[in-house]
């Protein structure tokens, strides 16, 4: 798929809740500089998918894989700390603090005295916000309530890229937003993909899929379908995919033994 | 867009002491952009500074005593407790929650440290001792109210709900048969009934504005040398003067009479140090987190349980702090202890400050101008002789006119996308 090393890797992935299998086998791969589309349909499991790696939820079995080396992800701060980053769906941002507060919400800069260091918090958002060619917010201390849904997007969004992160993954950026607004959110995450980030992109829309990822990943009823590049494949073939996929094990049928 | 339709945010949210405006605005500049967000729903503390100035103009027309010396330091000591009660309701507002146990927690508070004082020879405590332990029982009300709402999952008002009733029973047991107990300690009665020395209230006064002077420009040279948007020099000019000016009237007019009372120190010190637990500590930050999306804030990874624990635990000694200064100015303590109008003026004073009940809005300032009004309204009354239902009445309506003020100018910054 692509010539470099996948940053993070899934390999042979399982959850379960119960009786209700979540994922079962899925892998998945992800290299730096590329944008990875996940796609799916409802109940498919990509929101399970990106909670284990986040390390919110527990994997049953299967290995999560990060720069060649197996790890264990207990909780956001592990994820963080390897640099891996999600930006959620509902956005995770307090309407009450302003631009900066939010981005640096729960890794404030101190100096002496337990101070926040303001300006140096703020400096850098600021910088934060220029690489990432964000031009729509006027100012950096306003409160998030004042901002159009794609300007919150870009702040979770810068929010996430700030911290050296190596991987972020973006839970339906663009579900909530407008056409113009798309529009800003896609060029951003194209400009993830070309500073070197490695991102998953999970979406709905195929449209904006086709237009920003490079490869898609398929899921459905908890598995891998489909893995196609791009530029091999047509928005048909991937709905196809969503819809009909070919299943290693049927849900339900215990002892299923399906060949493709 | 110009400054004048997109005024820079100074909403109550977590404030940062500078509005980045665009570098070398004039004062004129930042004049338009307050008042153009005081429209469009901003208000700031500006209801309460007309409220304040409706009241005084109101009563002192009732009765010329209102604006006199003597009565200005008598209405320092009477809101003086519930100033410090409500500085810890603003806590536990931020967050969201309420405390209605605060009335009686004070009760237990000021019972405790009453009772260590007795000089009865066995085991009488001094003033330090006394109070230390009071306050530490306030900490470990708070404590456990923080772990049943956090660890179990009980509402905070029915937490504190509980109690209000139970913590009312601890101060009756308390006092068992006692019925009244008489406080004898010069130290723990000077609080409230004791008065700096004139020439000391001006040294305080001027270390105060030096030092306030000083963080303003420290935060002016700081953010010049990062290259970030500083406000005009004439404004940091008229802020310090405006305190200043503020601060010689109090001595001054105080001074006239018995001078500041020591409990006024007690709550500028305390006002100090919770700001700057607000405004510019990581704590401080998550209480705002935690208020404004408290999911937002677990994602963030800030415990938001011990956020909360901790939230209680200031709100409780808070109002153990507040229970001593009450015992003080009574010189004494009973069986009413905590009991009355303690717990709703004390929570009044937050809200009608400007502290929004629906947590991540509010300052500490809210809690020292809320005070301001109550007491101010409890003592003109007292002045007209008005009955105690009176009182009633008219605070409960102060109450509701806050509040809704507030919601109408929360209308206001929804209607300019500024919610």
């Amino acid at each position: 798929m692509s010539n470099k090393d996948p940053i993070l890797e899934l390999r042979g992935v399982s959850k379960s809740f119960g009786a209700v299998q979540a994922l079962y086998q899925v892998d998945f791969h992800v290299a730096p500089g590329q944008v990875m589309a996940l796609v799916g349909d409802n109940g498919a499991g990509k929101s399970t998918l990106i909670k284990s790696i986040a390390g919110i939820h527990t994997i049953d079995e299967g290995d999560i894989v990060f720069e060649g080396e197996p790890v264990t992800i207990h909780g956001p701060k592990d994820a963080g700390k390897l640099g891996i980053e999600v930006v959620y769906q509902d956005l995770a941002l307090c309407d009450n603090l302003d631009v900066v507060q939010n981005m640096f919400l729960g890794r404030e800069e101190t100096s002496k005295l337990r101070r926040l260091d303001e300006t140096t918090m703020e400096r850098r958002a600021s910088d934060t916000l220029a690489t990432l060619s964000v031009t729509t917010i006027r100012s950096v201390r306003q409160t998030v309530a004042g901002l159009s849904g794609g300007q919150r997007q870009s702040v979770a969004v810068a929010k996430a890229v700030m911290w050296n992160s190596k991987v972020v993954i973006l839970d339906e950026p663009t579900a909530a937003l407008g056409v113009a607004q798309t529009r800003q959110v896609l060029d951003l995450v194209k400009r993830l993909g070309e500073q070197g980030l490695a991102v998953v992109l999970i979406s709905h829309n195929l449209h904006d899929i086709f237009e920003v990822a490079d490869t898609i990943t398929v899921l459905r009823l908890g598995q891998n379908v489909a893995e196609y590049k791009t530029t091999d494949v047509t928005q048909t073939q991937v709905v196809e995919a969503i819809t009909a996929g070919a299943l290693s094990k049927v849900p339900g049928h215990v002892e299923a033994e399906v060949t493709t | 867009m110009s400054g004048t339709t997109a005024p820079v945010d100074t909403s109550d949210a977590a404030p940062v002491g500078v509005p980045s405006g665009g570098e070398g605005d004039s004062l004129g500049a930042y004049a338009r952009r307050w008042w153009a967000g005081v429209r469009s729903g901003e208000l700031g503390s500006l209801p309460i500074i007309v409220g304040l100035l409706l009241i005084a103009i109101i009563f002192q027309s009732q009765n010329d005593r209102f604006l006199t010396a003597g009565n200005f330091v008598n209405l320092i000591v009477q809101m003086a407790a519930i100033t410090i009660i409500g500085m810890g309701i603003v806590f536990v507002l931020l967050l969201g929650e309420i405390d209605l146990s605060v009335g009686y927690v004070s009760g237990v508070a000021g019972v405790t440290a009453a009772l260590l004082l007795i000089p009865d020879g066995a085991h009488q405590f001094s003033a330090g001792p006394a109070i230390a332990i009071a306050l530490l029982a306030g900490v470990a009300i708070g404590t456990f109210h923080g772990l049943l709402i956090t660890k179990i999952g009980i509402p905070s008002f029915i937490v504190t709900l509980a109690g209000l009733l139970a913590w009312n029973g601890v101060v009756l047991l308390l006092i068992g048969d006692k019925g009244t107990v008489i406080i004898q300690n010069s130290i723990v009665i000077g609080f409230a009934n004791d008065f700096l020395p004139d020439a000391t209230a001006w040294v305080v006064l001027i270390l105060g504005i030096a030092l306030y002077a000083g963080i303003l420009l420290v935060g002016f040279r700081s953010r010049r040398k990062a290259g970030l948007p500083t406000e005009p020099m004439s404004l940091m000019a008229l802020r310090i003067g405006g305190l200043a000016a503020a601060g010689i009237v109090v001595v001054a007019v105080a001074n006239q009479d018995r001078g500041i009372p020591y409990v006024f120190l007690v709550i500028t010190a305390l006002y100090i140090l919770w700001t700057y637990v607000l405004n510019r500590t990581r704590f401080g930050r998550h209480i705002y987190a935690v208020g404004g999306n408290t999911e937002a804030a677990r994602r963030a990874g800030i415990n938001v349980d011990n956020v909360k624990i901790a939230c209680f635990a200031i709100c409780s000694m808070m109002a153990a702090l507040g229970g001593i200064v009450l015992a003080s100015r009574l010189r004494s303590i009973d069986t009413n202890s905590g009991g009355g109008s303690i717990l709703l003026y004390s929570i009044a004073a937050a809200v009608i400050g400007g502290t929004s009940l629906f947590g991540g809005r509010g300052h500490m300032k809210s809690a020292v101008l809320g005070a301001l009004v109550i007491g101010s309204i409890d003592n003109g009354l007292g002045l007209l002789g008005l009955s105690s239902g009176t009182k009633f009445v008219v605070t409960g309506a102060v109450l509701l006119l806050a509040v809704a003020v507030d919601s109408i100018s929360r209308k206001g910054r929804a209607s300019s996308g500024r919610a």
